[in-house]
C-alpha cells in the first residue's frame, strides 16, 4: 500500500502551478468575471501548450498519457486559482465520453484535437431548471437531425463540439454534434459565477452522430461519465477549499480588532479548524477516489460519490466561512472572496446536485459495510 | 498510489492469518463479536485474564507491539505491517483495549526517556500484557490546561517524595505501573517546573478510587498520593523538562488512538438495511438517505486519512498534529448517530436492557458513552485549538497566566 502521489505527477502538478501563478491572478479572472472577456484565452492556451489537455488521452491518439492521477492534480491547481477556462468541459467531460463510448473512427477524428486544445469540447444535457431525468429530455434525434434547446450548458458559447443529451429512436442517447453548425444558436447567460462561460443553445436541424454504436443507454452513458468527471471536479473543488481555507487564515492573522489579531479569537480559530477538518476529510476521500479513476476500480462508483459528496462540502463551507472571516471587507466587489462563492456554488451544481450524489452514495454503497 | 498490498505485504498478511486461525481464542468470538461500545464482552471469562492471556500468546509468537524493537519485546516491523496485523486481528483485537494505553503511550515515552535496565526489566513485560501501565497525568485542576497540575514532587535524598491527586486515570485500579507528571517547582512558570516519573503502582501511600460514570461504569479512577516515595532513578528526562517529556506521550496518544477510531456508521448502515419506517425499509428514506451518505463521507474520510497518516509514517515522517481530526470527528459523529439511531426507531429505543434492545443495545451504549470521548484525550474544544495553532499557525489565545510564576496564577478560589 502507498497513498500518495508519485514524483512525477507532482512534478506536472508543481509545472501547472507555475504556469498559472504567472498567467491566471485574479486579475485575469476578473476579466472574465467582468465581462471584458469570455474566458481566459491566454492561460487555456498555456495550458494546452503544455499538453495538459491530452493529460489522459493515449499517445495514439494524439494525448501525452500521463494518467489520471496527474490530471487530478492539475484539477486541483486549477481549482485553487478559479481559472477561467472551459478545462473541465473539453478535459473531464467530452474527452471522457468520446473515450469511453466513442467508435474508433471518432475517436480518431476528434481526440487529438482535444488533446492539442484546437477543439474545446462541452457536455449539454440540463433542458430546465430540474434535477436531469430520462423523462424530461425533449432535445429529439430524428433522422441525424437534432432539435430543441438546452437551458444551460458550461462553455456551451465557447465550445467548439458538444456531447448532446437527445432522445433518439431508441430512446435518450448521446450525440456528437459540431456547433459552429448552421442551425446552432447560442446565448451566453448570467450565472452566480460569471467567471465560467454557460450558454443557452438551441438546435434547429442540426446534424448530430450517435457517439459509439449503442444507441438508446444515454442515461447510463451519461453516469459512466459523471462517475468519472466527478473525481476531477472534486480535485477542483478541495483546490478551491485549500485556497480559500488560506485566504481566511492570512487575513485573521493580519488584521486586528479589541487591540490583537482577529485570529487569536477561538469563535474564529473555531471556525476554520471546522474548515480544515472538513477539507482535510474530502481531500482524503479524493485520493482513494484518484487511485479508484486511475486503476478503473470496481469501487469507483462509491469511491466518485463520496469524494464528489464530500468536496462539495468542504469547498461550501470554506468558501462562505471565508467570507465571514472577513467580515464586511469579504462581502465587497474588491475582495477576492466572491470568486470561491461563486465557484464552490456552481461546481455544487454541475454534474447534478447533492440530493443526486447522495444518493449515488447511497445506492453504491455495500449494505454490510 | 496503490491500495493493494504488494507482494512483501501479502506475504506478511498470509503469515499473520494462519497463525491467527490456528491461535486465537475462538470460544470468546461470539461473545467479542456481541461488545458494544465502551464495553469488552468475554462471556464467562474474566476480561482483564482473557486479554492477558491472548497478549501473552501473541507475544510469545512475536506478535505483540510489532512496531518495538525485538530486545523490548517487539517484532521490529514496519508501520503497514502493524495495520495489516490489525485488520486481520479483527475482533480479537478488542482484547487488546487494555494494554492500548500502557503499549501506545507509556512504551514510547519509557523508550525514549527511561535508562537501559529499566527497558530491558519492564517493557517486555508490559509487551506481554503481564505487566500493565497507566498514564496519570489529568487532575481536577489541570485538565485541559494540563500544565495547570498541582501535584508536587520534593526531593528528598535520592528520592522524590510525592503528594496530590490524579484524576480519570484509565485502568489504574489493575495497574502494575505508572507514568506520573508532577510539580518540581512551583515558583517558574507552569510548563517549566515539571518532572516526569514511573512508578509502581503498588507503592505505599497509593489510593485508588473508582469513578463511576454516565453509563454506569467505572474504567476511570481517581488515585491520591500521600506521601508516596519514587527513586530518582525512575525520573524520566531532566528535572523541569517533564512538559516536553508529556509530549511525546501525548503525540502517541493521537497515533494510539486516532486510526482505528469507532463512529458507529456500520452499526447504522446495518440497521437500517431491515429496520422498518412508513411500511419501507429505512434506507429507501430520503432523508435517512441524505444522513448516511454525509456520515458515510465522514468515515471514509477519517478511514483514508488514517491510511495517509501510515503512508507517511512508513516514509519515515512523524505524523504531525493534523492527525487531531480523528477523534474530533468520530466522537460527535457518534454521539450524532446513536441519537439519529434512537429516534428512527422510536419510544421502545429508550430501553437500554442488551437482552431485549436492538443490536445488544449498541446504540444505547454508544448513545451513553460518546459523551466522554469528545472530552478524554483533548476536548473538542482543545483539539480545534491545536488545529488552529499549530496546523494553521494562527496566533496563539492570549493567556492571562503567561509568563506568571505558577504559585502566582488566578485560581478562582
Amino acid at each position: 500500500m502507498n497513498f500518495d502521489f508519485s514524483e512525477d505527477e507532482k512534478l506536472v502538478r508543481d509545472q501547472t502551478a507555475r504556469l498559472l501563478a504567472d498567467e491566471c491572478d485574479s486579475k485575469v479572472v476578473r476579466e472574465v468575471l467582468e465581462g471584458r472577456a469570455v474566458y481566459a484565452e491566454g492561460v487555456w492556451k498555456g495550458l494546452c501548450d503544455m499538453g495538459l489537455a491530452g493529460t489522459a488521452i493515449p499517445e495514439a491518439y494524439g494525448g501525452v498519457d500521463a494518467g489520471y492521477l496527474a490530471l487530478c492534480l492539475i484539477a486541483q491547481v486549477l481549482g485553487s486559482k478559479v481559472a477561467p477556462t472551459p478545462f473541465s468541459s473539453s478535459v473531464y467531460l467530452a474527452t471522457e465520453a468520446l473515450l469511453l463510448f466513442g467508435t474508433e473512427a471518432q475517436k480518431q477524428s476528434l481526440l487529438p484535437k482535444l488533446a492539442s486544445g484546437a477543439l474545446i469540447g462541452a457536455l449539454a444535457t440540463t433542458e430546465d431548471p430540474t434535477e436531469l431525468d430520462a423523462q424530461n429530455i425533449k432535445c429529439t434525434v430524428r433522422g441525424g437531425k437534432l432539435n430543441g434547446h438546452k437551458f444551460a450548458v458550461a462553455d456551451g458559447g465557447i465550445a467548439d463540439c458538444a456531447v448532446v443529451l437527445a432522445r433518439g429512436d431508441a430512446g435518450p442517447g448521446l450525440y456528437l454534434v459540431d456547433l459552429q453548425a448552421a442551425g446552432v444558436s447560442r446565448t451566453n447567460l448570467d450565472t452566480v459565477d460569471p467567471t465560467r462561460n454557460t450558454a443557452r443553445i438551441d438546435f434547429a436541424d442540426v446534424s448530430a452522430e450517435l457517439l459509439g454504436t449503442d444507441a438508446g443507454h444515454g442515461m447510463q452513458q451519461l453516469d459512466g461519465i459523471h462517475d468519472r468527471a466527478a473525481v476531477l471536479f472534486a480535485f477542483e473543488q478541495i483546490g478551491g477549499a485549500q485556497a480559500a481555507l488560506d485566504m481566511a487564515v492570512a487575513y485573521a492573522r493580519q488584521r486586528f480588532a479589541f487591540g490583537r489579531p482577529i485570529g487569536s479569537f477561538q469563535g474564529l480559530k473555531h471556525m476554520m479548524a471546522d474548515m480544515y477538518v472538513a477539507l482535510k476529510l474530502a481531500e482524503s476521500n479524493c485520493y482513494y477516489a484518484a487511485w479508484a479513476l486511475a486503476t478503473d476500480a470496481a469501487e469507483l462508483p462509491l469511491a466518485a460519490a463520496t469524494a464528489r459528496v464530500s468536496a462539495t462540502q468542504a469547498y461550501q463551507l470554506c468558501s462562505r466561512d471565508n467570507i465571514q472571516v472577513h467580515g464586511g471587507m469579504g462581502f465587497t466587489w474588491e475582495f477576492d472572496c466572491h470568486l470561491y462563492y461563486r465557484r464552490s456554488n456552481y461546481l455544487a451544481l454541475e454534474l447534478g446536485g447533492m440530493n443526486v450524489w447522495e444518493n449515488k452514495l447511497v445506492n453504491a454503497l455495500p449494505s454490510a459495510a | 498510489m496503490d491500495f493493494n498490498d504488494t507482494a512483501a505485504e501479502a506475504s506478511f498478511r498470509t503469515e499473520a492469518r494462519d497463525w491467527i486461525q490456528a491461535n486465537a481464542p475462538k470460544h470468546l468470538f461470539a461473545a467479542l463479536s456481541s461488545s458494544t461500545f465502551g464495553g469488552m464482552n468475554t462471556g464467562d471469562e474474566d476480561p482483564l485474564q482473557a486479554a492477558k492471556k491472548w497478549q501473552k500468546k501473541k507475544a510469545e509468537a512475536g506478535w505483540a507491539c510489532l512496531l518495538w524493537p525485538k530486545e523490548y519485546g517487539g517484532r521490529a516491523a514496519n508501520p503497514i505491517q502493524s495495520v495489516i496485523w490489525n485488520q486481520e486481528e479483527g475482533v480479537y483485537g478488542k482484547l487488546g483495549g487494555m494494554f492500548i494505553i500502557g503499549q501506545g503511550m507509556c512504551g514510547p515515552t519509557m523508550m525514549a526517556f527511561a535508562g537501559e535496565d529499566h527497558k530491558r526489566r519492564l517493557l517486555p513485560k508490559l509487551a506481554s500484557g503481564e505487566e500493565v501501565w497507566c498514564q496519570l497525568f489529568s487532575e481536577p485542576h489541570g485538565g485541559s490546561d494540563l500544565a495547570g497540575l498541582r501535584t508536587r514532587a520534593e526531593k528528598e535524598g535520592d528520592e522524590w517524595v510525592i503528594n496530590g491527586q490524579k484524576i480519570w486515570t484509565s485502568g489504574a485500579q489493575y495497574s502494575d505501573y505508572g507514568i506520573l507528571i508532577t510539580r518540581t517547582d512551583p515558583t517558574v512558570a507552569k510548563h517549566k517546573g515539571l518532572t516526569m516519573f514511573f512508578l509502581d503502582m503498588r507503592s505505599p501511600g497509593i489510593e485508588i478510587r473508582p469513578i463511576k460514570q454516565v453509563n454506569g461504569q467505572s474504567g476511570f479512577n481517581e488515585v491520591y498520593f500521600d506521601n508516596v516515595r519514587i527513586p530518582d532513578s525512575q525520573r524520566l528526562g531532566a528535572v523541569g523538562d517533564g512538559w516536553r517529556v508529556s509530549l511525546t506521550t501525548l503525540m502517541n496518544e493521537r497515533l494510539a488512538i486516532g486510526g482505528s477510531i469507532a463512529t458507529g456508521f456500520p452499526e447504522l448502515n446495518s440497521l437500517v438495511q431491515s429496520l422498518p419506517i412508513s411500511r419501507d425499509k429505512a434506507v429507501n428514506d430520503a432523508g435517512v438517505r441524505s444522513r448516511l451518505a454525509d456520515w458515510y463521507c465522514k468515515a471514509s474520510g477519517l478511514r483514508n486519512t488514517a491510511a495517509r497518516a501510515i503512508s507517511a509514517l512508513s516514509r519515515g515522517e512523524t505524523p504531525g498534529p493534523e492527525n487531531s481530526i480523528g477523534k474530533l470527528v468520530a466522537g460527535g459523529m457518534m454521539q450524532d448517530i446513536a441519537k439519529y439511531a434512537m429516534d428512527l426507531q422510536g419510544f421502545g429505543s429508550v430501553v437500554n436492557d442488551p437482552a431485549i434492545a436492538e443490536g445488544n443495545a449498541r446504540f444505547q451504549a454508544m448513545l451513553l458513552r460518546s459523551p466522554a470521548v469528545r472530552i478524554e484525550g483533548g476536548t473538542d474544544q482543545i483539539l480545534r485549538n491545536i488545529i488552529a495553532e499549530r496546523v494553521l499557525g494562527l496566533p496563539d489565545d492570549m493567556r492571562a497566566d503567561k509568563g506568571l510564576p505558577f504559585n502566582r496564577i488566578p485560581t478562582g478560589n
